[in-house]
């Protein structure tokens, strides 16, 4: 019912249409995220990117009819935007760096490359998948795009906490081309998921840690530590 | 009969099993090495059955084991059984003469677990009918072979052999999987019937032949591949290093005859070049390095060297001939090659042994410090005799049989067009014939400096005959090298299927008496019969001999030899001079030495005479330089030090340097696939 309402307002294909600007709104969430130049401002980002997910995830649910699907939806939602960035928020309060930047590459170069890269992604699919249907072929390459633009976060920050802010975003370009795929086991999304929530424990772990050490969680604190500093 | 092999695998991986639980206590070594004869047997019959008896291919067997929908492939073929033959023959014999040899053995539980696993992956490597399996069983068979190298772990030198012979195992391994993964194709059929149904277009097979010769060739010992060869075959016990050059070796032969014979088809002209050339190179250059060694075990592996030459030079005949769609020829070739094959497997594995009952009874194996051993050692002294006169292909023992069908198909090169084949075979053959001649020269050499004169170390005076199990694989072996002498047609037409399945042809039976005489063409060309041959040298040694003791015996006198001064000739011990005015292993082979080293290896003599009236000793020092080492491993290992400094950077960047790294690989791969795919 919904899906026709959404065809008579958008055309004939407006349910492939409405799941490919929310694709789109995730990798515009993306760039927004690379030129966030606060800490705190960074996990509201993510928190903005993994909702945008959760909506793009229970869109493809119900175009599917995959009821499954709502479960990685609900994960997206509950887990990635509201429990990790809470608890982001609390680290960055208690190390007391929530005003810090830390931008290893300027930001104009990094907004400029993540636009080469989401031209390459197109390029990509457009070469490798020729023969599928367009509107498929672009969310995957949407996918692509959210990939790279995660770790294209990674490495232009130096610090820890915007590095794990790219890694969630990578991982939600993983779950968006999983969910855009259909007869992708819910047994892999959920997997990838834990994957993602170890790691963040381990991760917020290792922050304090090295905080403890270092007085600072610049990761370059670390090749100091390994008396390999160039 | 590919169930029994099959089966006989098993068994060995059981006693492998049980050796490596039970090894320390007393009772294993026997039980293991008898049970390892016992099934070993078993095998040799069931391949001998198969041949002599069966289809050209044995049923298929598919274990529901190993890769998702390939499984495991068995099917033994003509091909594979005839090398079955010469794996469990070999294993059988060197089997039995472990359950005596290995009673001397320190650490036996370090040889028992994997002695049983090294004969159950060649044999698995031989039947094996899918690539996953073959590389699989190859590399059970180079890791288990590995161990029992390094089983003498203590010793500084064996521990270097592993190493050096891990690396050329590796890179082997390497070339033969990239020569599978060409051979799947696109599609990854890797069992051998699509493979072979399959033919690769030209440069495909081009590729996939020198792979081969690369990876079958580091294995078997292919100049300028074979330098882990002689450090490794002498640092394992003697029964094992009987196997590995006398066995594994042959494996890899194997692999290259399955690989360019039977999957790639019809073959360019210049493919025979390359392995002739090879060949020739390996065959001169492996005796010219055997004749300047004096360490028993590492001689006799220079000559596992050699005779690979030889049967690659009977490959790539048979490549050349089958080129020009000379099938015959081809067959002869390859039959001599195979046969040659069979034979080296006989004598090499009789002389490694025969060399290990010398090392256990006198522990040495540098034969400047050897001597008199046949007095001392009778049996062994003259089975080490066959094993000698077979290896330097004099009549009428088994590897005059087979150099000599070598020779008729060499003979057979006018009917080749190419002409850089027409100029080459002939010189191919003129280098067999040297390596011959050389052969025999060393052999001279060996057995006359370990088994005749006097002992030149107290160690050597003191031997002992060895013990009986030891003498049976022994005399086992010398058995079947004058019978398969006497009646090579036995043999040969055994491995007809081989030609027959590879190139459609076989030799010409013979006529009427095909077992005693051998016509590889037509009896108006050449023919060879070993028994008139054995009878004329039979009647004529007989002659001398009757001569000699009827007219000459009277005449001798013993005396005491002139001792260049020395005057206790009888005087057996180390520090005695006299013992070192004999003929020595270096003064033999000076001549050969100053003729062929002085441009090969770069020799050099060096002697310090001490001023007349000065009692000082004088000093001979004569060095050699490696010339494949200095050629292709030198330069090879400067480049790789240089590299590894070069990349050592690596190991010192930051976090976010390593993530820039694994992200720009996958930006520039994303690159590469974008106008290709």
């Amino acid at each position: 019912m919904m899906v026709t309402l959404v065809n008579s307002i958008f055309g004939p294909n407006g349910a492939l249409s409405l799941a490919h600007a929310l694709s789109g709104a995730l990798v515009l969430v993306s760039f927004m995220m690379l030129y966030q130049d606060r800490l705190s401002a960074v996990i509201n980002v993510l928190a903005l990117h993994s909702a945008v997910l959760g909506l793009a995830v229970a869109w493809q649910a119900w175009i599917q009819a995959e009821p499954q699907l709502y479960i990685t939806a609900v994960i997206a939602l509950g887990f990635k935007a509201m429990i990790i960035p809470l608890a982001l928020h609390r680290i960055v309060r208690r190390l007391n760096i929530h005003r810090e930047v830390e931008a290893a590459v300027g930001i104009g170069l990094t907004m400029l490359a993540g636009m080469g890269l989401v031209a390459l992604s197109l390029v990509v699919m457009l070469h490798t998948a020729a023969h599928s249907a367009v509107l498929a072929r672009e969310d995957v390459a949407l996918a692509l795009a959210t990939i790279l633009l995660g770790m294209l976060m990674m490495i232009a920050r130096r610090n820890a906490v915007s590095q794990i802010a790219g890694f969630m975003s990578l991982e939600n370009g993983l779950i968006l081309a999983a969910a855009g795929a259909e007869g992708m086991p819910l047994v892999v999304e959920i997997s990838v998921t834990f994957s993602i929530v170890i790691a963040f424990i381990v991760i917020g772990v290792f922050l304090f840690r090295i905080r403890e050490r270092f007085d600072t969680i610049d990761s370059t604190a670390l090749d100091a530590f390994r008396g390999e500093l160039q | 009969m590919t169930s029994v092999i099959l089966f006989c695998a098993l068994a060995w991986s059981l006693l492998g099993g049980f050796g490596a639980l039970r090894g320390r206590t007393p009772d294993a070594r026997p039980l293991v090495y008898g049970a390892s004869f016992i099934v070993a047997a078993i095998a040799s019959g069931a391949a001998i059955l198969q041949l002599a008896f069966g289809a050209t291919s044995g049923t298929a067997v598919v274990l529901p084991l190993g890769l998702p929908h390939l499984g495991m492939n068995f099917q033994m073929t003509g091909l594979s059984a005839a090398f079955l033959i010469i794996t469990d023959v070999g294993a059988a014999t060197a089997s039995l003469y472990a359950v005596g040899y290995g009673r001397g053995e320190p650490e036996a539980w370090r040889v028992l677990p994997f002695f049983p696993l090294f004969i159950a992956a060649m044999n698995m490597v031989l039947i094996a009918a899918d690539a996953y399996d073959f590389l699989i069983f190859w590399e059970l068979m180079s890791l288990s072979s590995w161990a029992l190298v390094v089983a003498h772990h203590e010793d500084e030198e064996a521990r270097a052999s592993g190493v050096v012979y891990l690396v050329m195992a590796s890179s082997g391994t390497l070339a033969l999987l990239l020569a599978f993964g060409l051979l799947a194709g696109v599609h990854g059929q890797y069992d051998f019937a699509s493979i072979r149904a399959a033919h690769p277009g030209s440069w495909v097979g081009a590729v996939v032949m020198l792979l081969a010769l690369f990876g079958a060739g580091s294995k078997a010992g292919l100049v300028p591949l074979h330098i882990w060869l002689p450090r490794a075959h002498p640092a394992a016990p003697s029964h094992v290093s009987a196997l590995m050059s006398g066995v594994m070796t042959k494996v890899a032969v194997y692999a290259f005859v399955l690989i360019v014979f039977d999957f790639l088809g019809k073959p360019a002209w210049w493919w025979g070049l390359i392995v002739l050339i090879m060949g020739g190179i390996t065959a001169v250059l492996g005796v010219l390095y055997a004749l300047m060694e004096h360490d028993l075990k590492r001689l006799l592996a220079y000559h596992t060297v050699e005779n690979i030459g030889i049967i690659f030079i009977g490959l790539g005949l048979a490549l050349a001939f089958r080129a020009e769609r000379l099938d015959v020829c081809a067959a002869l070739a390859l039959a001599a090659a195979v046969f040659h094959a069979f034979n080296h497997s006989l004598f090499k594995n009789l002389l490694f042994l025969g060399s290990g009952a010398v090392l256990a009874r006198t522990g040495e194996r540098d034969m400047e410090r050897l001597g008199g051993l046949l007095r001392r050692m009778p049996q062994t002294g003259l089975l080490f005799l066959i094993g000698s006169v077979a290896i330097s292909g004099l009549p009428p023992l088994n590897g005059f049989a087979s150099e000599w069908m070598l020779f008729q198909a060499i003979l057979l090169s006018p009917r080749l067009s190419a002409w850089s084949l027409k100029l080459a075979v002939p010189s191919v053959g003129a280098m067999l014939a040297l390596a011959a001649a050389l052969s025999a020269a060393c052999f001279v050499k060996v057995f006359g400096i370990t088994f005749l004169g006097r002992p030149r170390s107290p160690a050597a005076s003191a031997a002992t005959e060895t013990d009986a199990f030891s003498r049976a694989g022994m005399i086992g072996l010398a058995a079947l090298c004058v019978v398969v002498g006497l009646a090579p047609g036995m043999v040969i037409d055994l491995f007809a299927p081989v030609t027959r399945s590879l190139l459609g042809a076989r030799l010409p039976a013979g006529h009427g008496m095909s077992w005693l005489t051998v016509v590889p063409v037509s009896l108006s060309r050449s023919s060879y019969n070993p028994l008139s041959i054995f009878a004329l040298i039979a009647a004529g040694a007989g002659f001398a001999a009757v001569i000699l003791h009827r007219y000459g015996s009277r005449i001798i006198c013993r005396a005491p030899p002139w001792g260049c001064g020395y005057t206790s000739p009888e005087d057996a011990t180390a520090a005695s001079p006299s013992l070192s005015t004999q003929y020595s292993a270096s003064g033999f082979a000076q001549p050969i030495r100053r003729v062929f080293g002085s441009f090969v290896f770069n020799a050099r003599d060096q002697v310090t005479m001490p001023m007349p009236g000065d009692v000082a000793p004088a000093h001979l020092i004569s060095a050699l330089i490696d010339p494949v080492w200095q050629c292709c491993y030198a330069p090879l290992l400067v480049l790789v030090g240089w590299a590894a400094d070069r990349m050592n950077r690596l190991q010192f960047l930051t976090i976010r340097r390593y993530l820039t790294i694994v992200f720009i690989t996958l930006v520039v791969l994303l690159v590469w696939v974008a106008p290709w795919g």
